[in-house]
């Protein structure tokens, strides 16, 4: 290793941090963006454009009674919200954010990535099967079903990036988009992959799972305090994990022009993430079967499809 | 189908630049018309009497039942209310009181700050209800126009009001 120790523990703990404290910040960022598309302002009273009231939520998710129902599961109970923040805590540590910032170059880095937010369902599914409670288990299974039938094309879907690039290192992805990014020859896998993203981290339209008007809460009815802050945390991370994951394998990653990479990555992460928003903001939840009709009828043949024609081209290209 | 789900992202997208729907409350007071209804008051007439003539019409009016009052009689032969009380942590603003009201007594006002840590304190009196003024209706005087005699005042001497007919004279 000829990277100093500290380089390396400076990335850990930066990266750590930052994540943790982006998702934290995006609690307050998506519901003043919600309130300024709803024609209001928001939260703006706590500090400086409101931005302290991550830090009042906190507290008061803090200070809350930490209440486990008497009929559930309790080690069960307890582990699920931090298998979500784990899993994607630990995705974030093979995302190449600039040439010399990332925690680790693993060279099965986007399949390590794939395996961790298939693992994030089982915080879900335990979350909802733990409660003993009827909304929680219905969610809990929501989540399961959506979580496996958009993997299927969410893995399918990156396999053309894979393919072009000849690498499952991120690093290298990113590195093999230097004469263009892979937005436009993959523009379906793109798609593809957002849409999947979005069912992935139940973000609406498709967060079937909590569905508020016909699930209570869903997995997380029964959870409080600051156990139900870490599902929220866990949310926004892999909001902004798949923001970066899209960056990195679409967008170029930190290429660009003129500016630092480090910014390039932070603008075309926050663009993606503005568009998640933008989505719950606009777009209504679809039914459950519709949602799982759309996935195995049209998301997977179209990712397949994207798959043949992009093996074929480059056989054809040579 | 999906030009409609872009076209709605874009009109919401669109609201970003838009002026706010809402007002920042306290320090920013939304408009309230002169007619809003608000705080119910009692007014005074003219002369500086109190309007409420203690008919009990508002209390019958009420929905929620949150007004209260026991008429008295003046020795001059004015009705009065000996105590008027509206429950406000009942009250639903409604005004039907205000449409039920004969002498314009009962007024509702644009102010709706009403806020207590008591729920004791919601609980208005007449001394707290009466105002000094006579509210949206300046020139009414109940007393003036009724044709109720009271002192100072015989049968057929208010306003607009002819004399009684002596049916038992000749003169017709």
């Amino acid at each position: 290793m000829t990277v100093p120790i500290w380089i390396t523990l400076l990335n850990i703990f930066g990266i750590l941090a930052a994540a943790v404290l982006l998702a934290a910040l995006l609690t307050w960022g998506e519901r003043r963006l919600l309130g300024l598309w709803q024609d209001r302002p928001g939260p703006n009273r706590v500090g400086p454009f409101g931005l302290l009231q991550v830090v009042a939520d906190m507290i008061k998710l803090f200070f809350k009674e930490d209440f486990v129902p008497r009929f559930a599961d309790v080690p069960v109970f307890i582990l699920a919200p931090a298998v979500v923040m784990a899993t994607m805590l630990l995705s974030f540590a093979v995302l190449p954010i600039s040439p010399t910032i990332g925690v680790i170059d693993l060279n099965i880095g986007l399949l390590f990535i794939l395996a961790m937010s298939s693992m994030a369902v089982y915080s879900v599914i335990l979350g909802g099967y733990a409660s003993n409670n009827k909304y929680a288990l219905l969610g809990g299974l929501r989540a399961a079903a959506q979580t496996v039938s958009y993997e299927v094309f969410m893995g399918l879907s990156l396999m053309g990036v894979v393919m072009l690039s000849g690498s499952f290192n991120l690093r290298e992805i990113v590195s093999a988009q230097q004469d263009g990014w892979y937005l436009l020859p993959q523009f379906i896998g793109f798609v593809v992959f957002f849409i999947a993203g979005i069912a992935e981290s139940h973000r609406l339209p498709f967060d079937l799972p909590e569905a508020e008007h016909e699930l209570t809460a869903g997995f997380h009815t029964e959870y409080s305090g600051m156990k139900f802050g870490i599902f929220f945390v866990g949310e926004y991370l892999s909001v902004i994990l798949i923001s970066a994951l899209i960056t990195t394998l679409f967008l170029g990653g930190w290429l660009g022009p003129w500016l630092p990479p480090l910014v390039w990555f932070s603008l075309k992460t926050a663009f993606l993430v503005l568009l998640f928003i933008l989505l719950r903001a606009a777009l209504p939840r679809p039914r459950y079967d519709q949602l799982m009709q759309f996935g195995w009828k049209v998301m997977l043949p179209l990712s397949l499809l994207n798959l043949l024609v992009t093996a074929g081209a480059l056989l054809w290209i040579g | 189908m999906i030009a409609s789900q872009l076209r709605s992202m874009w009109l919401v997208f669109r609201h970003l630049f838009r002026r706010n729907a809402t007002v920042q409350y306290p320090e920013e007071k939304p408009y309230l018309a002169p007619r809003y209804r608000g705080r119910i008051v009692l007014t005074r007439d003219p002369d500086g009497e109190e309007r409420c003539v203690a008919c009990n019409l508002c209390a019958a009016a009420c929905p929620p039942d949150c007004i209260a009052l026991q008429k008295t009689e003046d020795e001059d032969g004015r009705w009065r209310p000996a105590w008027f009380r509206i429950n406000f942590s009942r009250c639903i603003m409604c005004g039907l009181c205000e449409d039920a009201c004969p002498t314009y007594a009962i007024q509702l006002t644009p102010d709706f700050e009403m806020c207590e840590y008591d729920r004791q304190n919601m609980v208005y009196e007449k001394e707290d209800l009466l105002i000094s003024g006579p509210g949206k209706y300046h020139d009414y005087s109940f007393y003036r126009i009724a044709g109720k005699a009271v002192a100072g005042k015989k049968k057929g001497e208010a306003e607009q009001e002819s004399k009684p007919v002596e049916i038992k004279s000749l003169n017709l």
